[in-house]
């Protein structure tokens, strides 16, 4: 039998083998690159031609005074509107995805097809959600204003997408639009996973159903919700394909992802780029550590 | 008079449950469905607002098919989703049974590893990964993509199969290795039929994610022949910056969507059971 666990465990680096390599050179790899190249002031036009300059994209000083992206204004704007974006986006997500989750937790006719329907917001590509949506918030031309200014909600047509006020909401309409579905199944799959014994009790003893809900299902629920909350809030730090798409690249809504390609991108430094790109490695790495640890989420659950 | 208030009460009750579901419904669907209302209006209807569909014109449709290779950015997403989901799925169930069905010193760090390339920001390895497809020869190809998207399937695809894999009984493989079989034929004979349901979920998830990745094909290409179509869709302009053709753009958006939403309704079940493994266990 040992002999057999040590074959196994020597066919299990075989077949490993093809999966690390391939993820190394295509992830672990480039990240280095990113790493190394946020200390040079490399271009785009020519990646090979470039000087080691230290933490200088990061903070440096010359004869017109501080510089580097930790005094750069707008990246700190770029922070700024991502973290107001993920706090915003995740927190309606949970509230709405757990209220679609306790509706589609009864059963009613026609149950399996809402269920389906919820996934389409989920399944249209961000992409095309945006562009819809783009044109349902349209100042002149958008349905949304139209009703608005039907009811009476409005006196005159928003431009929803392009106006500083109103854009980060709209980036979060979209965002939340999308992505409640996502959480919605999750805390579907956590309710139906509750004890239904104690929800007996519970009605024979005519405890009133949103106290049982405070009291009963949100503390039961709540390891599955702490997973579902820190996978949102990843994705939404790294949010890219909808600010892009909605509002272009105005500094008024730009995160952080897509400061750090315009940069890359747009202004060719790949240097200044990918000091950014880190510095929101770094900034996610940091907020998942400390939600791991404060929250105790318990993510990679060791086999047997 | 307790009885006729709980009664009054139950009715109240089922009206606005029902208004709920009518509620969550037309929110998922109306988005969609203005965009088909849409996408079949053309001149002066395309900016009056309406609820109905009303005279239907599919010069849209004829237009983005004419006016830019929309079949073939059509087929480059369907090329590059199809190979990345192939290769998600072969190199997932080789490494998911190392994971999922045999002990070996690091394998809960390589695990964690995995999962946290998932996690990652694109935008971090962009300038890498760039000089890389660079290097490779491949910028403005379609394999620059096919390289770039595994790295948002394979962590993903690798974690959803370790998680099924692992529920599976131990005797399935014991009495094979008895029978002298070795690791591989056990891969082969034992798993890979009972994987049948899980690689459905699985590559269908991970063909909507590649379909849909919008980063790396919007930097990794150049020319309107190698474009995928999010990318596609964009970029697509009008003649001036004030005339944006929406009518266009939401055909292109009907014709990439509606083969996802047919996809969603006949594996619904399926997706919603691969998208709580691959994170409430996750």
């Amino acid at each position: 039998m040992a002999g057999l666990s040590r074959r196994k465990a020597r066919a299990a680096w075989i077949f490993l083998a093809p999966m690390l390599i391939t993820l190394a050179a295509i992830a672990g790899w480039p990240l280095l690159r990113t790493f190394w190249f946020s200390l040079t002031d490399a271009s785009m036009a020519d990646l090979s031609a470039w000087k080691f300059i230290g933490f200088d994209n990061y903070l440096m000083k010359d004869q017109y005074g501080w510089g580097g992206l930790l005094v750069d204004p707008d990246w700190w704007r770029a922070v700024y509107n991502t973290l107001v974006f993920t706090i915003l986006s995740v927190t309606l997500e949970t509230i709405f995805g757990l209220l679609v989750a306790l509706v589609l937790h009864q059963r009613f006719f026609g149950r399996s097809f809402i269920r389906a329907a919820i996934l389409v917001p989920w399944a249209i590509p961000t992409i095309v959600s945006a562009k819809i949506w783009a044109w349902m918030l349209h100042d002149q031309f958008g349905i949304l204003n139209s009703m608005m200014l039907s009811l009476g909600l409005i006196t005159q047509p928003i431009a929803w997408a392009a106006s500083p006020d109103t854009a980060l909401a709209a980036i979060v309409l979209v965002d939340v639009w999308k992505t409640t579905p996502f959480m919605a199944l999750l805390c579907l799959a956590a309710l139906q996973m509750l004890p239904t014994d104690c929800y007996e009790a519970a009605r024979l003893d005519g405890i009133p159903a949103w106290r049982l809900f405070f009291k009963v299902t949100l503390p039961l629920i709540r390891p599955a919700l702490m997973v579902a909350v820190i996978f949102r809030a990843l994705d939404a730090l790294r949010v890219f394909d909808v600010i892009y798409v909605l509002t272009s690249n105005t500094r008024d809504t730009m995160s952080m992802s897509v400061f750090a390609r315009q940069h890359l991108v747009e202004f060719q430094s790949v240097g200044y780029g990918s000091a950014a790109s880190t510095a929101l490695f770094m900034v996610i790495a940091l907020l998942t550590a400390l939600y791991l640890t404060l929250g105790r989420v318990k993510l990679a659950a060791d086999p047997n | 008079m307790g009885f006729q208030r709980s009664k009054s009460g139950k009715i109240f009750r089922r009206i606005a449950f029902a208004g709920a579901v009518l509620a969550i419904a037309v929110i998922a669907l109306f988005p969609f469905y203005y965009a088909i209302l849409t996408s079949f209006k053309t001149g002066s209807a395309l900016f009056q607002v309406s609820y109905w569909i009303g005279d239907i014109t599919l010069i849209n449709y004829q237009s983005i098919f004419r006016e830019q290779p929309f079949g073939l950015q059509i087929l480059n997403s369907l090329l590059v989703a199809t190979v990345v989901v192939g290769l998600s799925l072969l190199l997932g169930v080789t490494a998911a049974f190392a994971f999922g069905r045999v002990r070996f010193r690091g394998r809960g760090l390589l695990l964690v590893t995995v999962l946290a390339v998932s996690m990652f920001p694109q935008v971090s390895i962009l300038s890498g990964m760039f000089e890389l497809v660079r290097a490779l020869g491949l910028y403005n190809r379609l394999p620059s993509l096919i390289l770039s998207n595994l790295v948002l399937t394979l962590p993903f695809t690798v974690w959803v199969f370790t998680t099924f894999m692992r529920e599976l009984p131990k005797e399935l493989e014991e009495a094979a290795y008895v029978d002298g079989a070795t690791p591989w034929t056990v891969v082969r004979r034992v798993f890979l039929p009972l994987m049948g349901p899980a690689l459905v979920t699985t590559g269908l998830l991970a063909f909507i994610a590649s379909w849909n990745e919008f980063l790396f094909a919007l930097t990794f290409t150049l020319s309107s022949e190698t474009r995928t179509v999010p990318v596609a869709i964009a970029l697509i302009s009008g003649a001036t910056a004030l005339e944006l053709p929406w009518g266009g753009i939401m055909a292109a958006s009907v014709v990439v969507t509606v083969p996802l939403i047919l996809l969603v309704f006949i594996f619904q079940r399926r997706i919603v059971s691969g998208l709580t493994a691959g994170a409430i266990k996750g």
